[in-house]
């Protein structure tokens, strides 16, 4: 009954995108005729479809949280013996799953514009609704025509087929939302953009009015991808955090055209200025959404077929995006030329700084995308290749380090045009921190280039990133300069953890047994035993090591090796010993000869600084979000209070 | 989306068989053991993080625990401490199995625009760079 | 202004690049097949133990002898190889000469295999740490290399032998004698 009820739902919200989409294309093509009757169907149609998607997914929870088996993606997907939460979490960690909550984030979203956005033009805003009602369409077709979640199974199944062991992990399970919320939140940007082309208002109201949306979808993509990475490195138990997998590059990829457009929407909003660049960044960060999603969905990066059993539906999402995308391109292409570029300034300005980190993040972007799409390409000429790490980290790395030097600078710059005589004390400090950094490393350690500049540049960034509060009364820093502090300083605190990471990180490979001592840096650990343990799903070898820093007192970690049966797999669970400097991170692997067992421990200096960078990136994010919201009720109720006030005077 | 790369990884594991039943010997010598030098074990895991293991092909051989991973570790170490480079050891590999098992891609006549689109890059950002920045009226 | 405006169009042209690639893979027959760039080459130096009581072991001068062989690649622990073992055996009648290399393998379960799905091999290397393997760019269990009576590996075959196969495989072997 709950399945027919959500499948309902569905078909309703895709009836009323449907009606949002005609009367916003009927208003637009009668332009100052349009009826009002039609033009007030948009809005209230945008709200509805967003809360009738929220109830098909709602329905999906409660069918997979009571474990209904006559449910195909049920049975498929789960199993009555997990623990409740791993059930809820197993509605989207599947393919249907996943793609409904896709069109629900999508709707939701829509439908927030379509009841808060007041400030730009209503055409403007008619034809942006239309747009996402657009791109929405085509993603309900796709789930009601060949992904329905709802699908029963006659007869019931008797029991779930279970969820994957290596999802059965809280930190795990609550990061595809969050992904989610990032990738599908960029489609209010997209929509923005096909508006704001499909009206020629590309203002910098227009800017103001997105920067929130994209400030929102990118906290999310910040959180997803820091949370993601963390999990890879303590689930997967080697120890890497990033590896540039097609997967990852899919999720950095819309990351970092949503970080570009967030910085060029700045210069739009504060000086009119980079109208085609923001407009184009608008519409690629979606696409990349999409694009990423597919790559990873239709398996054809990978080798592994998600949709080889059914290519169907791997055209429907081709076809998808080659609507959407090509679509908005060539608007784009039709319309750019017709959009005034706006003001100039001089490179020594903010706006100078903000170009080149623009570019510097397209030219990065470019390059994760060729180095994604190039195996596929030689593949077609029957070549395999691979591109890997040692591609990537050198080549990325040209964009990345100039633009962080600028970074440091860009802040301190006034709009329009300034000198760098003007900042002149604070760069001198900067590159003295910097190349005292360079120097005082490079001298008392024998590590690589790249950790090297990335420490050096790192400790630059740091102190430069409080600069831009020099000089100003602390309380009366706007929160959205705020923002910009603590998340440049938190690209600083990633990158030192990063490069650490990659220049100290200690590895030590035993087999032991019971009773054995090792050294590993400054820890001192030893195997005191190995237990079975058991849980609701699964049984496991434990470890008990006992591990002391310098003379410190010794902690005990317990690695696991888990064997879980439905289905069958093993996962390895690390042991992580965090201090302020590092962590500590062991596994337990297989019992060798002799009564000795496998264990690999790395001791990680700085390692945790990685995710706390990250975690104030999107601190920074929800600081400016913040201000800028409160910024713009201020000024409405400001506004609301004038025309009151006006009101009241002829009477 | 890194649920997904569990996914598919689990899916390499369960059609692979369980990666206990690729073998009945204990692993090789080197798969799990350092070699005593810490220079040449340095070497060598800096070349494994670059090699693709052919069992799981979305891993690196150091990332896993697929048999023939760590055989192909042995390999490396035992290559290694008999005195070849990292670069021939690669050869050696590549050699074998074509360009697809290492992932630092060499320049070669199919390769190439992988290293002349960051340079294109650049030019045409330092040439834009310049007609927007530099020519300011 | 003209100049500027051709650029707008790049985007959509990559796109469209972009679409025609993926359009023509989604369609392509999935490859996970790692092939051997060893074709054409002599094979490398190897000298293996014998990998059950029954058989001598297997080095490189065995596959130099003048004769043209399959060497097959097998374990105890693979489910396609027992499934192919009804062709190797076919193979084996129409006059083939096979010589095996035992993956990772003990004695006693190399033997309790031979015994359970019949002996094909002439000889049986036991390639513990997969020495051989790597050596010959094989990447996986089953798989059959035709090597001429020179020790130059001519074809190889991954997988498991279907029977459609065996044809093929005895023309290869044919040519490799030539």
């Amino acid at each position: 009954m709950i399945a027919e009820f959500g499948l309902a739902a569905l078909w309703l919200a895709a009836a009323l995108a449907l009606l949002q989409l005609v009367a916003g294309v009927a208003v637009l093509k009668q332009g100052e005729t349009a009826s009002p009757a039609i033009s007030a169907l948009v809005r209230p149609s945008a709200a509805i479809q967003g809360v009738l998607a929220a109830v098909a997914f709602l329905a999906l929870l409660v069918v997979f949280h009571q474990t209904d088996l006559s449910v195909k993606l049920v049975a498929e997907n789960s199993h009555s013996d997990k623990p409740w939460i791993f059930k809820i979490a197993g509605a989207w960690g599947n393919h249907e799953g996943s793609m409904l909550l896709w069109v629900t984030i999508m709707s939701l979203a829509g439908a927030l514009i379509a009841l808060l956005e007041r400030r730009l033009p209503e055409p403007t805003m008619i034809a942006t609704l239309s747009a996402q009602a657009f791109t929405g369409l085509g993603f309900y077709a796709f789930l009601l025509f060949s992904s329905n979640p709802f699908e029963r199974l006659a007869p019931p199944a008797p029991q779930g087929m279970g969820l994957n062991p290596l999802l059965q992990d809280i930190g795990l399970a609550f990061h595809p939302p969050t992904l989610y919320f990032g990738y599908v939140g960029l489609s209010i940007a997209f929509s923005f953009a096909v508006g704001a082309l499909i009206t020629r208002q590309v203002t910098p109201d227009f800017a103001r009015a997105m920067r929130p949306w994209v400030l929102g979808a990118w906290i999310f993509l910040t959180l997803g991808i820091t949370a993601g990475s963390y999990w890879a490195y303590y689930e997967l138990g080697w120890g890497g955090w990033w590896f540039w997998d097609p997967v990852e590059n899919a999720s950095l990829m819309p990351w970092l055209a949503a970080t570009a457009l967030l910085h060029s929407a700045s210069v739009l909003a504060a000086r009119d200025a980079l109208r085609a660049w923001t407009i184009m960044l608008g519409v690629v960060a979606f696409s990349m959404s999409m694009i990423g999603t597919f790559l990873v969905r239709s398996g054809i990066l990978t080798s592994v077929h998600a949709f080889a059993v059914d290519p169907e539906r791997g055209s429907f999402i081709l076809a998808l995006l080659a609507i959407n995308i090509g679509g908005a391109l060539t608007l784009f292409a039709l319309r750019a030329s017709t959009v005034a570029e706006g003001e100039r300034f001089s490179v020594t300005s903010r706006e100078g700084a903000l170009v080149v980190n623009n570019v510097a993040l397209s030219a990065i972007l470019g390059i994760v995308l060729l180095g994604t799409l190039y195996p596929l390409l030689t593949e077609a000429f029957g070549v395999r290749v691979s591109v890997g790490p040692p591609y990537f980290n050198p080549v990325s790395a040209i964009f990345f380090l100039p633009m962080l030097l600028v970074l440091a600078v860009g802040p301190l710059l006034r709009w329009r045009q300034d000198s760098l005589g003007r900042v002149q004390k604070q760069v001198v400090l900067i590159a003295v921190v910097i190349l005292a950094a360079l120097a005082g490393v490079a001298f008392s350690t024998s590590i690589g280039i790249l950790p090297l500049l990335g420490i050096a540049l790192s400790l630059g960034i740091a102190v430069a990133s409080f600069m831009p509060l020099i000089g100003r009364s602390i309380l009366r820093v706007p929160l959205a300069t705020w923002g910009m502090v603590v998340a440049h300083f938190g690209v600083a605190v990633a990158l030192f953890g990063a490069a650490c990471d990659s220049a100290f990180t200690q590895e030590r490979l035993l087999a032991a047994q019971v009773g054995e001592t090792t050294q590993l840096g400054p820890w001192t650990v030893t195997l005191e035993g190995v237990d079975p343990v058991a849980g609701p799903n699964w049984t496991a070898i434990e470890g008990r090591l006992s591990a002391r820093y310098g003379d410190g007192r010794p902690t005990e970690i317990t690695p696991q090796s888990r064997n879980f049966w439905t289905p069958p797999q093993e996962t390895n669970e690390a042991a992580l010993l965090t201090r302020w400097n590092g962590q500590l991170y062991a596994v337990i692997g297989e019992e060798g000869e002799d009564d000795r067992w496998q264990l690999r421990l790395w001791w990680k200096p700085f390692v945790t600084l990685i995710w706390y960078g990250g975690a104030l990136i999107s601190l920074g994010g929800l600081l400016a979000l913040i201000g800028r919201v409160a910024n713009d009720l201020r000024r409405r109720s400001v506004q609301r209070r004038g025309a009151t006030r006006r009101g009241e005077q002829p009477s | 989306m890194r649920w997904l790369l569990a996914l598919l990884m689990a899916a390499c594991a369960l059609s692979a068989a369980p990666l206990a039943a690729q073998g009945t010997l204990p692993p090789a010598p080197y798969a799990y053991r350092q070699l005593d030098d810490p220079a040449q074990e340095a070497q060598a895991t800096e070349l494994m993080e670059t090699l693709r293991c052919l069992t799981c092909q979305g891993q690196s051989v150091v990332d896993s625990d697929a048999p023939m991973a760590g055989d192909m570790r042995h390999q490396v170490r035992t290559r290694i401490a008999a005195g070849e480079t990292p670069e021939e050891v690669r050869a050696w590999l590549i050699d074998r199995y074509g360009d697809y098992i290492s992932y630092k891609p060499s320049i070669s006549s199919v390769t190439w625009p992988l290293f002349a689109v960051p340079v294109l890059l650049a030019v045409v950002i330092a040439l834009v760079l310049r007609r927007r920045l530099g020519g300011r009226k | 202004m003209n100049k500027v405006r051709w650029t707008f169009w790049v985007p959509l042209a990559l796109f469209g690049a972009f679409i025609v690639l993926v359009g023509v893979q989604l369609f392509r027959p999935a490859n996970d097949e790692v092939a051997s760039a060893m074709i054409g080459k002599p094979l490398p130096e190897f000298d293996l133990r014998p990998a059950s009581s029954t058989r001598p072991g297997l080095d490189t001068a065995d596959l130099s002898d003048g004769t043209p062989k399959l060497l097959n690649i097998f374990a105890s622990w693979c489910v396609p190889c027992a499934a192919e073992a009804p062709q190797l055996a076919e193979l084996e009648r129409a006059g083939a000469n096979i010589v095996g290399v035992a993956v990772r393998d003990r004695p006693e379960d190399v033997a309790a295999f031979l015994s359970r799905y019949g002996n094909p091999y002439s000889r049986i290397g036991a390639d513990d740490v997969s020495e051989v393997q790597l050596g010959i760019g094989s990447s996986g269990v089953p798989e059959t290399f035709v090597v001429d009576g020179n020790g130059v590996i001519t074809y190889q075959h991954i997988g498991d032998i279907r029977p459609e196969a065996v044809p093929l495989l005895l023309e290869k072997l044919r040519e490799a004698g030539q």
